[in-house]
């Protein structure tokens, strides 16, 4: 049988046929679909990545975001309660000092009354004066009828009257 | 009377395939066409008994014409070009309807020298052309025919580049693109090869340089099978079933191994890690030397036998009618080939599933050659 034995004709078209189909797919072919496959392949891979890349920063702003508003509550809670300290404050102080100003009034009133009380003290004891003066003078004119008596008198007067005033 | 009975079996016969499920398969209706061919040849000349060697041999084996059928004897055939060299009288060229047509005796002159195709069951050269040297020799010229298989391998390689180039040629143009449905069945088929069969065999950083060979390899193997599986023009070509063909995908794999082999692959064939004395008077190079070859031998011949069997099988299906015919008359003949062709659909399955199988173990011996010619050893 020739069945066992190769043909070199067929041989040859089959080398031909084979190396030209293996020259065109090795070329253009199969490095193009291999290519186009890796490529896609990293480019998914790389997409998934970055789609949980962004889920994770999602989940942290989400995070940051209920801690701000936490915080932002925990200041106006704050704030309140140091708006209402101020305001107790305040009206303790303005009390205060509603206080103080009336103690001052009350204060001044006394010194004024006490300066007054002086004054008119002081007018008192000079109208005394005068009318001792006046009394003293219509008494002498009786008593010194005498002249002897009268210039002893007056000296006598004068001395003491200079005493008072100094 | 005998006519009668012969018209009414074939009646018998198209009507019993009409209830066979699967109607339009074409192994189906190639033996339809052959119980036709065959009864009107032996209506026609009676003392002529069918001769199954050569109607099996010459379905399974090259041909220098694409016989499809015969109407009324007329041959229905394709012409392939004749291209041979003559050591006497050169290169000649002509179609082959000039010396398939010839009766016996005949030869059929060409520039001075006298051809004719040696009869399948002849001796010397058989199913082969011939020429009728000046001094009455019968010569074997130089043939580069395109003959049945080469056609075969040609539109094999067509069909192959037709196939990838485009889903190529769109992976060029827009690599990113949504994949189409045609772009996804090349993807599959060629990841199907590359992740199944190569990168397990080959260390990964070589893959991409041996890939394109054996994807190649593979899908030539695995349409020519499928090719070779479907009866009717421009199919049949038993291409993978002749060793012309498996003898240069073998060398192809050869020479790829031994090519590319690193200093290891070389180191353990010339000079293994066996005691001294074994290498010494050089006996393990030689036995390693030896397999170098013997591996894609078996390569070749695995491949051939099993499709060539396969081929052999079912055609012998097909001759088992006209045998049982011939001893037991036409009746008989037509109740064995209900059971033939039955038996033809589970073989032309079972073939389905060897081409694929013999594809896909050419590729993975293949590339485990490539592979352990390139493996390194592990640094201790």
């Amino acid at each position: 049988m020739d069945l066992f034995l190769p043909e070199s004709g067929l041989v040859i078209w089959m080398l031909i046929a084979f190396l030209i189909v293996f020259a065109i797919l090795a070329k253009v072919g199969w490095p193009m679909i291999m290519g186009a496959v890796e490529k896609r392949n990293a480019y998914i891979a790389d997409s998934l990545q970055a789609a949980d890349e962004a889920n994770n920063a999602l989940a942290g702003i989400e995070q940051r975001k209920k801690e701000a508003l936490a915080e932002s509550q925990a200041e106006q809670l704050r704030i309140m309660k140091e708006s209402q300290e101020l305001k107790a404050q305040l009206i303790e102080e303005a009390k205060q000092q509603a206080r103080q100003e009336a103690e001052k009034i009350v204060a001044d009133a006394r010194l004024r009354i006490e300066k007054e009380q002086a004054e008119a003290m002081a007018e008192i004891k000079s109208q005394v004066i005068t009318l001792s003066v006046d009394i003293a003078e219509k008494l002498l004119q009786s008593e010194l009828q005498e002249q002897n008596k009268q210039s002893d008198y007056i000296e006598k007067l004068l001395r003491s009257s200079q005493q008072i005033e100094a | 009377m005998n006519n009668v009975f012969k018209s009414i079996s074939l009646i018998l016969l198209v009507a019993m395939m009409a209830f066979v499920p699967l109607r339009g398969f074409a192994q189906a209706e190639e033996a339809e066409m052959q119980a036709e061919e065959t009864i009107s040849e032996e209506a026609e000349a009676k003392p002529e008994k069918f001769d199954a060697k050569s109607f099996i041999f010459g379905h399974t084996g090259d041909s220098y014409c694409y016989h499809i059928t015969e109407i009324h004897e007329k041959p229905i055939c394709v012409w392939l070009p004749v291209i041979v060299k003559s050591k006497e009288t050169g290169w000649h060229c002509f179609s082959s309807k000039h010396v398939c047509e010839l009766k016996e005796g005949e030869t059929f002159n060409h520039k001075g020298s006298n051809f004719y195709i040696s009869p399948i069951n002849a001796d010397k050269y058989p199913g082969k052309l011939v020429e009728v040297s000046s001094t009455g020799e019968l010569k074997r010229p130089f043939d580069i025919s395109f003959t049945k298989n080469a056609f075969g391998i040609i539109l094999v390689s067509i069909f192959l580049l037709a196939f990838f180039l485009p889903a190529a040629y769109k992976y060029k143009k827009d690599p990113m693109a949504k994949p189409t449905k045609y772009q996804g069945l090349v993807e599959w088929l060629t990841y199907m090869v590359l992740d199944g069969i190569i990168a397990p065999n080959i260390p990964e950083k070589k893959v991409k340089k041996f890939a394109p060979y054996l994807l190649t390899a593979f899908f030539f193997i695995f349409f020519a099978n499928l090719f070779g599986l479907i009866p009717i023009f421009p199919f049949s070509a038993n291409v993978t079933g002749n060793l012309s063909i498996t003898v240069v995908l073998a060398l192809m794999t050869y020479f790829i191994v031994n090519i590319f082999g690193n200093k290891h692959y070389w180191k353990d064939i010339l000079w293994p890690d066996v005691p001294i004395f074994l290498k010494a008077f050089p006996l393990m190079p030689i036995i390693e030397l030896i397999s170098t070859i013997t591996k894609p031998f078996a390569l070749m011949v695995r491949l051939f036998a099993n499709i060539l069997a396969g081929h052999i099988v079912i055609m012998v299906l097909m001759a088992l009618i006209f045998i049982i015919g011939g001893m037991y008359g036409a009746g008989m003949g037509g109740v064995i080939s209900i059971v033939s062709i039955f038996m033809t659909i589970f073989m032309t399955a079972l073939e389905l599933l060897v081409a694929y199988i013999q594809a896909y173990v050419f590729t993975i011996l293949s590339s485990l050659f490539i592979g352990m010619a390139q493996h390194e050893p592990e640094e201790e």
